[in-house]
């Protein structure tokens, strides 16, 4: 296949960037001397931030040692999100500051004898090329043909960058890939979202119900707490998961589900819990809409024919109704986060939404609070203009329930098709690695073919950098400021992110990348505010703070207007739903042409010889963004693959072996895997932690190791509610030699 | 004095947060750890059960390690805790082959390295970095002979055990069951 857009690869790569990196050696080196032990209670500086290392936020205090050097990161104990307490990644976040494989200076594509090769630019030089192609695109296609790709705080300068230049175009990874099923599922019953970090009240619950959720494996840090404190209380957890997961060794029962079939369950539980008359009759009655129709319609959904689908014994099944039955309302069925797995999953998280509220945990102790939360104002500026065009042109007439834009469907609509007017024709990608984030990476690369731009901004040179254009090197969050944080908790709180040092080597934070950009696109007036300071300092005090006040104490509560973290005796409350009450009944799907109640359906299953393709989380990493960090390669270097005794005798495999995996579409892992014989996975599946198998050999650390889940999703399940890309339908067999090389896309 | 720690495996999710912040805090070299992680899986599918315990030096009242020193770098500090000076330390390790619980490891500056229970935080009146990180709040730390502390509270309303007590240490490392 000849193509425009060549990977570009280390060999084309080190020329120049070695030199670079020799001197940068060295001084890394001096950095990380060990300190001795009696410097280390020296009056020390602490510098607020909140990290980056993954979206919990959790907010903390970057320590220097006496060298003035950054020595560790440790949680503030003010903060709701992490109470003192970062997890692994955050502690060593420090790593991805220290990290010799960094992205040192921007980088352009050039054609040298017919190669393609990066070049070490200026940044005038690096905007100076961005803006003539945006001008470029602008004037052919119109702005709102570039789009923004985001999972990361340098995405709300860019962000406004796009919209000024007139673009509304802005998808992160995390909603069409991971929680946007949740969302729509609970907007469509209670007229809210879940949110980030979620609503559940864990700390005080008395049975945590978790369904294909990690917790303790995902690394959600307030979570993870919370469930430990809900154990010290004695509360009863129950996991479903085909895994023996971390969750599972803690549960008081465990329910090994086959894949899959989790909407049998779902569906059997509401049934167990209307025709038991297990539900809180007069929550039901007070704020719910369409209770008989539900009930007509789980009536055969009884435990005997859940057994025959999901394998779980019927007796379990009405021992875990009962129990959350006891616990209501303080009873939690955690609607999980990455929930993009068979295309129906909308359809699972209404049945989630729906078991809550039957169970009335929805706005109770126990069960789901109201959050809060602290909005400060925007800089003024002028106003943004009006697209003609957006992603959504694209998909006439579907995916309109979706409430954010699809990051895999601005991929798909970049690829031109006869039918389509809205092909997007520049990308700016800021801290998402999409090639191992989007299912279908051939799709992905195909759709890069089809760029006039791609921009990359990131810390790390990740694979989605070797396909750009230009590569924007962003400082890590150590060295910027950033937008204050104010998500939502119990209480509202704002939370500073500082500059705790200089940047390394020529690295900018995205902020400044945005305002130097808009001189370029003479875009200059969206950002009148000055530096990121000035304009923090600014917003803060538009609220009775100051960035001062906040350099000092990192995190601000700000006490709730009301009193009303949970639903008061005989409330009246109006939901955002269309009738206003909590609908166990959808209007807003019937009205869209979807099942108002939610449906089971069957789904694939292996064919013989192959296992399911589940993957999950490792507590010590974030997707494949940390794969290279050196704390935290130290943790877990590498995804192992664990395959279920039974099935390793079968194949004659042994704990350690390296195996290459092949799907059901032939397509390789690219590198091996090593085989963790356990009981710990059923028979029928294969598991391995994301973000692994990286490709791109800047990444010294992790470059080879283990193999990565993302190559081997090719067959992708779109749920048809809200454009999710389900991922676990998915079938892998083992190759024990390695395979004949195949010639790598490029 | 006698300084104690325990670790609650009904809480901990073995995500080696504490290994990381042993890391940072103490500068111990990249590919290198004062503690670690162990999960213990018993069972057949789906009747399974796991043990995990985040581990590290046990600080054993016993200590072989000390006792096998020639030159008496690994000593007893206060409150009974294992220390190595690393001047007098050369590297000879003895202590490594006599410890059973593989607690201990060469610096690549040459001396052995080893948990402190972060003595220089407890003098600052903290705790040390593995429990004060812990998201599962499962790590208990404090002086067994105060009975109002953690550590002692801990133990006396739970079933707790120690490893390899058959080695005769008397480790100060418990674990909560």
């Amino acid at each position: 296949m000849t193509t425009r857009r060549q990977f570009i690869k280390i060999s084309a790569y080190s020329v120049g960037v070695l030199a670079v990196g020799t001197g940068v050696y060295k001084a890394i080196d001096k950095l990380s001397a060990p300190i001795q032990a009696n410097t280390l209670t020296v009056d020390l500086t602490r510098i607020p931030t909140y990290c980056e290392v993954c979206f919990w936020k959790c907010a903390g205090w970057i320590y220097k040692n006496d060298q003035g050097k950054i020595w560790k990161i440790i949680g503030n104990d003010e903060d709701l999100n992490c109470n003192g307490r970062l997890c692994p990644r955050g502690t060593g976040g420090v790593g991805m500051y220290y990290d010799e494989d960094r992205l040192k200076t921007p980088l352009i594509r050039t054609s040298d004898r017919g190669k393609q090769v990066f070049r070490e630019a200026s940044w005038d030089e690096a905007f100076a090329y961005i803006a003539e192609k945006m001008k470029k695109i602008a004037a052919d296609h119109g702005p709102e043909c570039v789009a923004l790709f985001t999972h990361g705080s340098g995405g709300t300068y860019f962000g406004d960058l796009i919209k000024a230049y007139g673009s509304t175009s802005i998808a992160a990874p995390s909603y069409a890939q991971c929680r946007g099923p949740r969302e729509v599922g609970f907007i469509a019953t209670f007229g809210e979202e879940v949110g980030s970090p979620e609503n559940t009240d864990i700390r005080d619950t008395k049975c945590l119900v978790l369904i294909g959720s990690h917790i303790g494996e995902n690394m959600h840090n307030g979570q993870v707490q919370e469930m430990s404190d809900a154990i010290d209380k004695g509360a009863t957890i129950i996991t479903v998961d085909p895994r023996f997961s971390t969750a599972a060794g803690k549960s008081k029962f465990w329910l090994p589900i086959k894949p899959a079939t989790d909407l049998a369950l779902l569906l059997t539980w509401i049934r167990e819990i209307i025709y038991n008359h297990y539900y809180d009759e007069a929550y039901v009655e007070k704020y719910c809409f369409g209770f008989e129709a539900l009930k007509e319609h789980v009536k055969d959904y009884t435990p005997e024919w859940a057994y025959g689908i999901t394998t779980i014994d019927p007796n379990l099944i009405r021992a875990t109704a009962k129990e959350m039955a006891n616990a209501a309302p303080a009873v939690i069925v955690h609607p999980g986060r990455h929930v993009t797995w068979y295309g129906d999953d909308t359809q699972r998280s209404r049945a989630i939404a729906i078991l809550n509220a039957l169970l009335g945990s929805w706005g109770r102790r126990g069960g789901f609070f109201r959050p809060d939360k602290f909005d400060l104002p925007s800089y003024p500026h002028p106003p943004f203009p009006e697209p003609q065009k957006t992603w959504r042109d694209a998909f006439p007439d579907k995916y309109r329930l979706a409430d954010l834009a699809l990051a895999s469907g601005i991929c798909e609509a970049t690829i031109p098709t006869a039918a389509r007017d809205c092909s997007f024709k520049g990308w700016i990608v800021n801290g998402t690695n999409l090639i191992e984030t989007l299912p279908n990476q051939k799709q992905t690369i195909e759709a890069i073919q089809h760029l006039d731009l791609l921009v990359v901004v990131d810390t790390m040179p990740m694979e989605i950098t070797g396909w750009a254009d230009v590569v924007l090197p962003e400082c890590t969050y150590i060295e910027r400021y950033d937008s204050i944080r104010t998500g939502p908790h119990r209480k509202p709180q704002i939370a500073l992110r500082m500059a705790a040092t200089e940047p390394l080597f020529d690295s900018k934070p995205a902020a400044w990348m945005a305002i130097e950009l808009s001189k370029h696109l003479g875009l200059e007036d969206y950002f009148r505010w000055g530096t990121i300071e000035e304009l923090l300092d600014w917003q803060l005090k538009q609220v009775g703070s100051s960035l001062e006040e906040m350099k000092r104490i990192g995190v601000k509560t700000i006490e709730r207007a009301n009193d009303d973290i949970y639903f008061t005796e005989n409330e009246e409350i109006e939901f955002s739903t269309p009738t206003g009450k909590i609908e166990l009944y959808s209007t807003s799907f019937e009205a869209e042409g979807f099942d108002p109640l939610p449906k089971f359906t069957q789904h694939e299953e292996p064919p013989q010889g192959f296992y399911r393709l589940i993957y999950g989380r490792g507590p010590a990493h974030t997707f494949s963004r940390t794969a290279n960090n050196p704390n935290l390669t130290d943790i877990m270097g590498e995804n192992v693959l664990w395959v279920n005794p039974k099935v390793a005798r079968e194949w004659g495999l042994e704990n350690e072996q390296p195996v290459w995996l092949e799907n059901q579409d032939g397509i390789q892992s690219e590198f091996s895997i090593k085989v963790r014989v356990t009981e710990r996975i059923r028979w029928d599946s294969v598991y391995m932690v994301h973000g692994f198998g990286h490709a791109d050999k800047r990444l010294r650390r992790c470059y080879g190791k283990g193999a990565s889940d993302t190559k081997l999703i090719t067959r992708v399940h779109i749920d048809p509610i809200m454009g999710g890309t389900g991922m676990r339908g998915n079938f892998v067999t083992f190759l024990t030699e390695k395979p004949a090389e195949k010639e790598v896309a490029s | 004095m006698r300084y104690a720690m325990a670790v609650d495996t009904k809480k901990c999710v073995g995500c080696s947060d504490c290994v990381v912040a042993c890391q940072t805090e103490n500068n111990v070299p990249i590919g290198y750890c004062r503690e670690w992680v162990v999960e213990v899986l018993d069972g057949t599918y789906p009747q399974l059960e796991m043990e995990i315990r985040s581990e590290r030096c046990n600080h054993c009242e016993n200590s072989p390690c000390v006792r096998c020193c020639p030159t008496g770098a690994s000593h007893y500090s206060d409150g009974g805790i294992v220390l190595v000076n690393e001047k007098k330390c050369i590297g000879c390790g003895a202590c490594i082959t006599s410890c059973p619980y593989d607690a201990r490891y060469t610096h690549p500056n040459g001396y052995v390295d080893k948990c402190t229970f972060c003595i220089h935080r407890i003098h600052d009146g903290l705790k040390p970095a593995c429990a004060a990180v812990c998201p599962t709040k499962c790590i208990y730390f404090g002086d067994l002979e105060d009975p109002g502390s953690e550590v002692s509270e801990i133990l006396k309303k739970r079933k707790h055990k120690t490893l390899i007590p058959e080695a005769g240490t008397k480790p100060q490392l418990y674990f909560l069951i």
